[in-house]
């Protein structure tokens, strides 16, 4: 019983850890979004499938996430070997030789890499940021009735509690920006406070970013549904662990 | 033409193909992938009953053409805008001279234009001299992620696309459509990114570039050249479907480019055969802003006009027919009509 405990306790790190994957240009974990094909778990360690909306999907991406989820899956303790894969992909065999091979994006992908994804995941980290600001702005918008204007110097101790706040704080946190009460809520990508005149064009370009992502989210769920058949989309987990 | 209460509607589908994507013209696994990913658009987009079985997407022909677009769907003259895509088809995906032929078969319905790669250098700026000599060249159509051997991509702004886009000046070649895609060399940073555009079309004002999919997956940043260059246009095609899908997103799409970059760069597409003009134009006529989208004004019958074909119209020196014009001087200011 005890080692049947600590398998479904590991199963149920696995998903965790899968969890904390986000797909960059979704802003959404890949466990919602439903990336994840199967997970089998066995004596000697864990087999992850991933799977995309489309064959064409951009294969950065598709490196960004796979390698994300090898590195969380190897954060959990006891878990063995770690393997992950990408189904169905133009790239499949590239990137999941290259994964196999521990070679990094540069090493997968040869003379198409430059240097490294750092600035891809950064730029959709700001908009992401931007999004979830707009989202906190425009809720406080609406409840009080006021302006922009009329909220000069609104900082994140004006915002209400909840999970909008939550889901704020963290990408303030992904790119650097403070999260102290009395930080400032409008900023920009490096934290630089907007001026007042400038603020209403700023909330409405991040409206146009958070519908932007939005959009591209309820189109890929669509396509990942039309493409698999399968609604709503299901991880198939096998675990024949005996013990941890 | 489509009419509807009343009002006339000129149409012209500014972004449509002839392809063949059958298994005896695909070179590899990445032909099949392809027209697969085209397949699921369709079939995840379209309104069940105008929905194709899979044969016949793959290869439709020229009758099949003329019928859903200029029989079936409302249009007056339609724009071809081919993807080549030479390394996963052996002919091509699309057919050039068979376009090319039904267009001069039908040259008040049809515009044919081609495209280039600047991968090509000096003997493919040979090739488009003869081409724009041959086809009659108005536009091209700009796929950045083409694949070609080693190279999955191309930037707008790199030296020998430059050299091209002054080729396409010389030769009066004014429109350039440009569709992004996943891929581009380096893989580092965002394939979808319009910088390149955007600084092409300020280096080049007599050019007008015509930005597919509005941009799509990247709306804000398309918005955002759009707004500062004159000369950038959107083209709906793929955003057109989310008409009959998701119209909340729709409204949202239309409601953003109208506040961004306004009703006279707007152009309709079917995208065909992606999907089938008919419906599209049907569902765009009766479309309206959902009432409690307030942050978006109403659409204007004028707009409606504008968007589905007296701005490509414009682009593009079609002769409408005096009754589908919009008087002089009509458009923002006309008062919305709700449908």
């Amino acid at each position: 019983m005890i080692a049947v405990a600590a398998s479904l306790e590991l199963e149920a790190e696995v998903v965790a850890a899968l969890a904390t994957v986000i797909d960059p240009e979704l802003d959404q974990p890949i466990t919602d979004l439903g990336f994840v094909r199967s997970i089998r778990i066995d004596d000697a360690g864990v087999t992850v499938h991933l799977r995309l909306p489309t064959s064409f999907c951009a294969p950065n991406f598709a490196y960004l996430m796979a390698s994300d989820a090898v590195d969380a899956l190897r954060r959990v303790p006891g878990v063995g070997a770690v393997s992950v894969l990408l189904d169905d992909h133009h790239d499949s065999d590239k990137i999941n030789a290259g994964l196999a091979a521990n070679a990094g994006y540069v090493g997968t992908f040869g003379d198409e890499a430059d240097q490294d994804l750092d600035e891809l995941r950064r730029t959709f980290q700001r908009k992401a940021h931007t999004a979830a600001m707009e989202r906190c702005v425009m809720a406080l918008l609406r409840s009080t009735g006021k302006t922009i204007e009329e909220l000069p110097g609104l900082t994140l101790w004006h915002l209400p509690g909840g999970p909008q706040k939550d889901a704020l704080l963290r990408r303030r946190t992904d790119i650097g920006l403070g999260i102290r009460p009395e930080d400032l809520v409008l900023v920009d990508d490096d934290g630089v406070p907007v001026p007042p005149e400038a603020a209403s064009l700023r909330l409405r370009f991040a409206k146009a970013v958070r519908i932007s992502v939005e959009g591209n989210a309820h189109f890929c769920r669509g396509l990942l549904k039309t493409r698999y058949d399968d609604e709503p989309p299901t991880t198939r987990i096998t675990n024949t662990r005996r013990s941890r | 033409m489509y009419e509807k209460n009343g009002e006339k509607y000129y149409i012209c589908d500014a972004h449509i193909a002839l392809w063949d994507a059958r298994a005896e013209n695909q070179r590899n696994i990445h032909g099949k992938q392809f027209i697969d990913c085209f397949y699921d658009y369709h079939k995840n987009l379209s309104p069940a009953e105008v929905v194709w079985d899979y044969d016949t997407y793959t290869y439709y022909g020229e009758q099949r053409l003329l019928k859903d677009l200029f029989e079936d769907g409302y249009v007056d003259h339609a724009i071809f805008q081919p993807a080549i895509l030479s390394d996963f088809y052996k002919r091509g995906f699309g057919q050039t001279e068979d376009a090319l032929a039904l267009t001069r078969a039908h040259p008040d319905k049809l515009t044919y234009n081609h495209a280039w790669d600047p991968r090509h250098e000096e003997a493919g700026l040979e090739q488009l001299r003869k081409d724009a000599d041959r086809m009659g060249l108005k536009g091209v159509k700009l796929y950045t992620a083409e694949w070609n051997g080693d190279s999955r991509g191309w930037k707008l702004d790199s030296l020998w696309s430059r050299r091209y886009l002054e080729e396409c000046l010389k030769l009066g070649i004014k429109n350039i459509h440009v569709h992004k895609g996943p891929t581009i060399r380096p893989l580092d940073r965002d394939a979808f990114d319009v910088a390149d555009i955007d600084q092409v079309a300020t280096d080049y004002t007599e050019l007008n570039f015509i930005v597919e999919h509005v941009g799509l997956p990247r709306l804000e940043d398309f918005c955002w050249i759009a707004t500062q260059e004159p000369n950038v246009y959107g083209g709906l095609a793929v955003a057109m479907p989310f008409i009959h899908s998701r119209p909340r997103y729709f409204a949202q799409i239309i409601g953003e480019l109208l506040y961004w970059i306004g009703e006279d760069r707007i152009l309709f597409s079917s995208d065909y055969a992606l999907w089938t003009p008919k419906w599209l134009v049907e569902q765009f006529v009766d479309f309206q802003i959902p009432a409690d989208q307030t942050e978006y004004a109403p659409i204007t019958t004028a707009q409606k006009k504008k968007i589905l074909g007296l701005n490509a119209a414009a682009l593009y020196d079609l002769d409408v027919p005096e009754e589908l014009r919009l008087p002089a001087g009509v458009g923002a200011t006309e008062e919305a009509v709700a449908s």
